[in-house]
């Protein structure tokens, strides 16, 4: 289960990946962050933001709450 | 100020060529005509359609009769595949093909899906290079009928392994078709293939005219109503005079194309080493070698490709983006996503023949501002 919750539904690429990236360094490292957004770019992009930052893609769900990317703060 | 335009969508149309401008000009005088008449003024249209399919064959390697002059690419690609289906339904109904393929071969595979065929999606690697041992394993399976491969991708220039994914499907008894249209008038062709397509305004011709050639022997069936015209492979009357166009600018590319090769190669070479450097978070996406001459593609963190594409626009510079804002259907390009690299902020620069160094320059000097103020507006620097 992740740590906590950003919930970006209605944002348009690339507002999920700014908002995860604005939040990851607030966090503790090893917390996981929930992204919830549904622009299909973020199924991309959040993967590829991890790579390119060295953070850890988890995993991509779909709950509830429509398509989700947990994030883990690796550094 | 306004800025002088540098145009640099190649790969979407390429500035027509002075050739094709004379030759459609002069075609407009002559071949008007319906070239199927038997009077004077239809012989005429009938002798320069005949030496258009002559020359522009030549420069394919393919025999006259086996090559068609369609309304458009997207009519040729959607041809090819739906008529190399229908000419083996009897050996089944698969339809494999990459991942990257140009949306007119997916929408004519989602058509396919429709009725009931089946379309087995082949991946690419992170560079956008086909996954041949995939690939083989899909052509292998049972029932496959046709198997579709761009020669290399639109978006991104990776040049596809057409030899060997052509071997393979040699081995399985499948015949390839290969959407050429950015490689047609710019690179070699490669071998291997049973059916080809490629449009003319990516290299210089009008738009309006594809190409279709199926080779002899292949089992292809058109699949549209009968029509006696160009093969019996596409309905209607051709575009004579854009047509006519198309083949004397093809003729002249080619010809130019390998002193262009020389030119164009190392000015992407250029944009593909300054931009990483001269602008932060920018991942350049694409094979840095095995790549078409003209081509490159990158994306730039924390930036609307939308808004990239207007701040470009306003500076005078003309490119293309596979980033969803800027698509109609708002989904990312489905090539940048096949490869899981980064959508937004994306831009596609194609060279052309009348791109010059200092046009590529003025692009390099500029986009570092360009983005920097994009990203000071939105408040993400140092993120």
């Amino acid at each position: 289960m992740p740590d906590e919750v950003l919930d970006c539904r209605g944002q348009r690429c690339p507002l999920p990946v700014i908002a995860a990236a604005r939040r990851m360094p607030q966090v503790p490292v090893g917390t996981v962050v929930r992204v919830l957004a549904d622009d299909p770019a973020a199924a991309v992009d959040i993967p590829a933001w991890c790579r390119m930052r060295g953070q850890e893609f988890v995993g991509a769900i779909t709950g509830p709450d429509g398509p989700a990317y947990d994030v883990r703060r690796a550094h | 100020m306004s800025a002088s335009p540098v145009y640099l969508d190649a790969a979407t149309a390429a500035p027509m060529h002075p050739v094709a401008r004379q030759a459609l000009l002069a075609a407009l005088d002559d071949g008007w005509a319906d070239p199927g008449k038997l009077y004077t003024q239809a012989r005429r249209a009938r002798q320069l359609l005949d030496a258009a399919r002559e020359a522009t064959a030549q420069t394919l390697g393919v025999r006259a009769d086996e090559l068609s002059f369609t309304s458009s690419g997207t009519t040729a690609a959607h041809g090819a595949v739906l008529g190399g289906l229908a000419g083996r339904h009897r050996v089944g109904s698969t339809l494999v093909h990459s991942a990257i393929e140009h949306s007119a071969v997916l929408h004519a595979a989602g058509r396919h899906v429709a009725a009931g065929g089946v379309a087995d999606q082949v991946p690419v690697d992170r560079l956008g290079r086909l996954d041949l041992t995939a690939w083989s394993d899909a052509v292998r399976a049972p029932g496959v009928a046709l198997a579709a491969l761009i020669t290399a991708s639109h978006e991104v220039g990776t040049v596809q392994p057409v030899a060997e994914a052509a071997a393979a499907c040699a081995d399985a008894g499948v015949p390839l078709y290969v959407d050429a249209a950015q490689s047609v008038g710019r690179v070699p062709l490669p071998a291997g293939w049973s059916v080809l397509t490629a449009s003319a305004h990516k290299w210089g011709g009008p738009p309006g005219v594809g190409l279709l050639a199926v080779r002899k022997g292949t089992r292809w069936e058109s699949p549209w109503p009968a029509d006696e015209r160009e093969g019996r492979r596409t309905p209607g009357s051709v575009n004579l005079p854009a047509v006519v166009a198309a083949a004397a600018s093809l003729r002249a590319a080619a010809a130019d194309a390998a002193a262009e090769e020389t030119r164009l190669a190392p000015l992407v070479d250029r944009i593909r080493a300054r931009v990483p450097v001269e602008v932060p978070d920018v991942e350049v996406v694409g094979d840095p070698v095995l790549r078409l001459p003209h081509l490159v593609t990158f994306s730039c963190l924390y930036v609307d490709g939308e808004a990239l594409l207007h701040a470009l626009d306003r500076r005078g510079f003309a490119v293309s983006s596979g980033s969803s804002c800027t698509s109609s259907t708002l989904r990312p390009s489905h090539v940048l996503e096949a490869m899981g690299v980064l959508s937004h902020g994306n831009v596609r620069v194609s060279l052309h023949r009348e791109t010059t160094e200092a046009d590529v320059e003025r692009f390099l000097a500029e986009l570092p501002g360009i983005v920097a103020d994009l990203r000071a507006e939105a408040g993400v620097v140092g993120l």
